[in-house]
């Protein structure tokens, strides 16, 4: 045994607080990121299903926008909470990945991975490019700054006319297929990381984050193929844009 | 057969490593793993040079002292295998073999492939002992243990330490070791009155060896030569939980009655 310098943890002593040492630990900040993770699954597959609502018209999608305006409470209260979440998911993820990355100092000449997922190996590229898509996507149909014609309120007009433009679809499919990654290997993940494991259902994890990740990334992917395609038509554009414009 | 052998060469904690190539000749496909470098190891230490470095001790697949990173894999190829029980026949003459010693900061290197496994002893200290009458020893069955218990008590026992689970996770994580160990106590009866303590500690002891975290990549248990389930982390994560929700942050209350 090598005498100089024994690790020694953190002391369980009544002066380290529960919450504090939880989130020092490996444990703590994993259900903190599954957590969060959670939370921000959640409002993806939410926000997927009221986005469907774009296939009823033009009048519907933006009454939707109309009723969500309405209640700030909600609104507000939702924003809070995921920018809490992202932030937290953000800061656990670093930490650990920092920590992952420093147990291994000098890495091994060859390995061969035998159960490892391309998704579960790939889950820091596959998140920071989520979190560079929420900021495009934040600019692009939330605040209009990167949008070719937008239109305070005039939601279908602006997913339409942000779809047709050169590059945009383009960001959407590829931020979807990342979301597939990190959500497929996320979904399961979480439910590990939470202690959800019984050898009775854990095949039904992987069955269920497969559904759910196909429903979401297919729901979200038809909405440029369905602009692309000429499916979805901005009929109000001209009227609107001009309405705006004076 | 005859194969070649790059194997990591490393005088000691403090010096530079490098591989190095030797030939290994007429190797039978009877020997094991460790047999076969025995051979070379003969050849070796009769040209004069320091034989190659490894761990073993049992060579029946039971003690864990034995563990070497064989063309990338922990144990080599063949699954729920240890080191000493991978057998020659195995691999076809001509073959090329990498043997790298167990990489990761928290098992520094001693001497070749010989790493220093101690954080593990560590860990498995900083559990704590479990509450029991001294004396006599107890009459057998005097605490009925549930069957099914026992039976999960016993997989996470089967654990052997050797560090397999730590060599191959992509993160260098000790948690398939300290969840088994966690475990194999936590789900006795006898185990019980330091459930929490025993897991809160072990894994503080497991930060602080600086092993990294899991990420539910499973190649641990794929590692394992004892096939340890990825389930015994889902427990201790479980057990962690309740633990430090179940803390009441201070000791037992002095305000209490003394009957
Ligand atoms: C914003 C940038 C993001 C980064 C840098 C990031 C990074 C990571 C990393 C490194 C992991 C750990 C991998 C693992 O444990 O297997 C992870 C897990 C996870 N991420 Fe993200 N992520 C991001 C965004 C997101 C988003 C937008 C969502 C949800 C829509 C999400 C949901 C999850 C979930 C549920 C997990 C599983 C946690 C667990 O293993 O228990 N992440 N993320
Ligand atoms: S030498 Fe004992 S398990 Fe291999």
């Amino acid at each position: 045994m090598s005498a100089n310098a024994i690790p020694t943890p953190l002391r369980l002593n009544r002066t380290t607080g529960r919450t504090s040492s939880f989130l020092a630990s490996s444990i703590g900040r994993k259900v903190v990121m599954a957590l969060t993770g959670l939370v921000l699954f959640g409002y993806v597959v939410v926000h997927m299903l009221g986005n469907l609502q774009i296939y009823l018209g033009p009048a519907a999608l933006n009454a939707y926008a109309v009723k969500l305006r309405a209640m700030p409470a909600l609104l507000w209260g939702v924003r809070v909470l995921l920018f809490a979440s992202a932030v937290l998911h953000v800061w656990a993820a670093v930490s650990l990945t920092r920590a992952n990355v420093a147990a291994r100092g000098i890495g091994y000449r060859e390995r061969r991975n035998r159960e490892s997922t391309y998704a579960s190996r790939t889950m820091r590229w596959s998140g920071v490019i989520l979190l560079l898509f929420i900021v495009y996507h934040l600019l692009h149909l939330t605040l209009g700054t990167v949008h070719p014609g937008f239109v305070p309120g005039d939601v279908y007009h602006n997913v339409v006319r942000g779809f047709q433009m050169g590059i945009a679809p383009f960001f959407y499919v590829l931020a979807m297929l990342a979301l597939g990654l990190h959500m497929y290997h996320g979904v399961w993940s979480l439910m590990q990381t939470v202690g959800l494991s019984h050898p009775r259902y854990d095949r039904l994890r992987y069955a269920f984050a497969a559904f759910i990740t196909a429903l979401v990334v297919l729901g979200n992917l038809s909405f440029p193929i369905a602009v692309m395609t000429g499916l979805l038509k901005d009929r109000s554009s001209s009227r609107a844009a001009t309405a705006a414009r004076r | 057969m005859n194969l070649t052998l790059h194997v990591w060469r490393q005088k000691n904690a403090a010096a530079r490593g490098r591989f190095v190539t030797y030939p290994a000749s007429d190797v039978s496909p009877d020997m094991s793993f460790l047999e076969m470098l025995d051979v070379v190891n003969e050849a070796l230490i009769a040209g004069g040079e320091d034989p190659i470095a490894f761990d073993h001790d049992c060579r029946e697949g039971i003690c864990g002292t034995c563990g070497m990173m064989i063309d990338g894999q922990a144990h080599g190829p063949r699954r729920a295998t240890t080191a000493c029980q991978l057998h020659m026949r195995t691999y076809r003459d001509g073959d090329e073999i990498t043997i790298e010693p167990w990489r990761a900061d928290a098992f520094p290197v001693v001497k070749d492939l010989v790493v220093d496994r101690s954080a593990f002893d560590r860990i498995v200290a900083a559990g704590g002992f479990i509450t029991a009458r001294t004396g006599s020893a107890p009459d057998g069955n005097a605490v009925p243990v549930p069957k099914a218990a026992a039976d999960l008590a016993m997989d996470a026992a089967a654990c052997i330490g050797c560090g397999a689970c730590v060599a191959a996770c992509p993160n260098a994580s000790a948690m398939l070791f300290t969840a088994a160990k966690v475990s194999h106590l936590g789900l006795l009866p006898q185990g019980q009155p330091e459930r929490h303590t025993r897991v809160r500690g072990m894994v503080a002891q497991m930060d602080a060896e600086g092993f990294g975290t899991c990420t539910n990549h499973f190649e641990c248990e794929a590692a394992c030569p004892k096939s340890i389930s990825v389930r015994f982390i889902a427990r201790m994560n479980r057990d962690y939980l309740v633990a430090t929700l179940a803390d009441r942050g201070e000791p037992a209350s002095a305000e209490g009655g003394t009957g």
